[in-house]
């Protein structure tokens, strides 16, 4: 008896862990294809190449928002990328595991759960008014990037922890320094864990929306300096559907975002993938 | 014993992870240009007595050393002395064959490139040399840019011997450097040890007894951080002059 009920349970998971498989491929597909297939006849040369009307009206085009877009998620990597690596070297390879740095570990953790909108209302108190950045692409990327770094620094550290001690200890015995340690074997070895959450944070960068409203203001005017306002993609797509009658629009901003967010994928994979092949000889 | 040769020396040195005693007063000549085999069961300390020997167990939490390690008469535990100047003297190979992520040329060349070339060498010669060194140049002359990693066990373990020796260390510390191969490979390295002495100062860690006879100058046998014996091999094995060394060369225990 025992043996066949060992199968039937055998039998009952397998078609669990199928069936849960099947449906999440299934939402994905249908929002995806949804957005897809009702956006894409929106999209056209002159909505890519035109700048929107703006206010209530819906008309116009996603020029600027594209050209916005690229600034904001650009500045965010450059502040948040540099910090959220550093931070995690400290953590894996420097800091003694002492209750100073659990504590860091544990707030690193709540932060990462914290609403983005708090981290909103953060950046308005401290980068806007404050620090009198104002409504600005800087005051929004500095936003992002406390709201990302808990990421970041999670998958980074979780990334060079998993270069087997092997590495260190060899580096190490051949009169390598800690830091040439790092540099020279750990980072690379850990890079593509810490590309995947770079990844993770373009993605989340590019979906906030709420966070961003209450820290670059949301204009629409093409921007000049990191002290000008403006809006993402996200952003307008949101203020698209909820002021304005532009619903096609709306689902065509849906179209690049989606598709902006696949080419980034892989094209960052594929840079680490051929960095990698030429740090490590293809193996 | 005569003073004269030993390029190491132990002065009552004992060691400790935390409050765990690994080692106990262990005193201890290696001589220059010989092979000296640690032997002993599981535990014993050998290999923390051989990381000792080039400060590898200073990345170990609490562990700490008390007594004297004498390199060329200066005890490498002496406040101010520069760990990474030590390492570059005394090279390690480990128990596993751990090669870099890196090319074959480039697994080589790390030790010169951490450190800086002394300008005497290119780089490409300081690479084939080692390699050289290490007996495996004609196996890997043509798939220099591979990975380190797509060698076998056994050509792996000679990388991280070529790459210990492009540093040109005086010292070269091995960790039971063949107990993840196969007999055919444990034969070349074996060989090479006996190449590489002329050259260089060994000192093995192994489990194999058998090894230690076939390819040490001098072995010493310890038992639970203690130094139990310490002898010409040839004596050690033929002559044991401890009831416990007795017991275990003899395979009573262990």
């Amino acid at each position: 008896m025992p043996r066949i009920s060992a199968k039937h349970t055998q039998r009952l998971a397998l078609a669990g862990i199928w069936g849960t498989g099947i449906v999440t491929v299934i939402i994905l597909l249908v929002i995806i294809g949804y957005v897809l297939v009702k956006g894409v006849s929106d999209v056209s040369w002159s909505f890519l190449s035109t700048a929107p009307r703006g206010g209530l009206s819906g008309l116009g085009g996603i020029s600027t928002v594209m050209v916005c877009t690229v600034y904001l998620i650009g500045l965010t990597m450059a502040i948040l990328v540099p910090l959220g690596v550093g931070a995690a070297i400290y953590l894996s390879e420097y800091a003694p595991d002492n209750r100073m740095t659990r504590f860091i570990r544990y707030g690193t953790e709540v932060l990462a759960g914290v609403p983005s909108i708090v981290f909103g209302l953060f950046g308005f108190a401290l980068f806007v008014t404050a620090l009198h950045f104002r409504f600005s692409i800087l005051s929004g990327a500095l936003t992002l990037a406390c709201l990302l770094l808990p990421t970041l620094i999670r998958t980074s550290e979780e990334a060079l922890r998993a270069v087997p001690r092997s590495h260190r200890e060899a580096a190490l015995a051949l009169g390598a320094t800690r830091w040439q340690t790092v540099w020279r074997v750990l980072l690379p070895a850990a890079l593509p864990g810490i590309v995947t959450g770079i990844i993770l944070c373009i993605g989340r960068a590019m979906g906030e929306t709420a966070c961003l409203f209450v820290t670059m203001g949301g204009t629409t005017a093409l921007p000049t300096s990191l002290f000008s306002g403006g809006r993402t993609l996200s952003m307008h797509l949101l203020a698209l559907v909820m002021d304005t009658n532009a619903f096609g629009k709306a689902l065509a901003t849906g179209v690049v975002l989606v598709v902006a967010i696949i080419v980034i994928n892989a094209m960052t994979n594929w840079l680490s993938q051929r960095f990698r092949a030429r740090m490590t000889g293809g193996a | 014993m005569g003073d004269s040769e030993a390029k190491i020396e132990a002065v009552r040195f004992s060691f400790y992870y935390g409050k765990r005693q690994a080692l106990k007063d262990v005193n201890l000549r290696v001589k220059e240009h010989q092979i000296t085999a640690l032997i002993g069961p599981s535990g014993c300390g050998k290999s923390t007595f051989l990381r000792a020997l080039n400060r590898m167990n200073d990345i170990i939490p609490g562990a700490r050393a008390e007594g004297e390690i004498m390199l060329d008469g200066q005890n490498i535990y002496a406040p101010g002395v520069d760990v990474v100047d030590l390492r570059k003297r005394v090279g390690m190979v480990f128990q596993q064959p751990n090669p870099f992520p890196k090319t074959i040329f480039e697994n080589v060349a790390f030790g010169p490139r951490v450190l800086g070339l002394d300008g005497k060498l290119s780089m490409d010669e300081v690479v084939e040399k080692s390699l050289r060194s290490a007996a495996l140049w004609d196996e890997v002359k043509d798939v220099l840019n591979k990975s380190g990693l797509a060698l076998s066990g056994g050509q792996q373990q000679r990388l991280c011997i070529a790459r210990a020796l492009a540093t040109e260390p005086e010292v070269l510390l091995m960790d039971e450097p063949c107990s993840a191969l196969d007999p055919q490979s444990t034969l070349r390295i074996e060989e090479l040890m006996n190449e590489l002495k002329a050259r260089y100062t060994i000192v093995i860690v192994t489990h194999n007894m058998q090894q230690a006879a076939r390819v040490s100058d001098w072995t010493g046998f310890l038992l639970l951080g203690d130094l139990v014996e310490y002898d010409k091999t040839a004596e050690l094995f033929s002559r044991p002059q401890d009831k416990r060394t007795d017991d275990y060369i003899t395979g009573r225990f262990g």
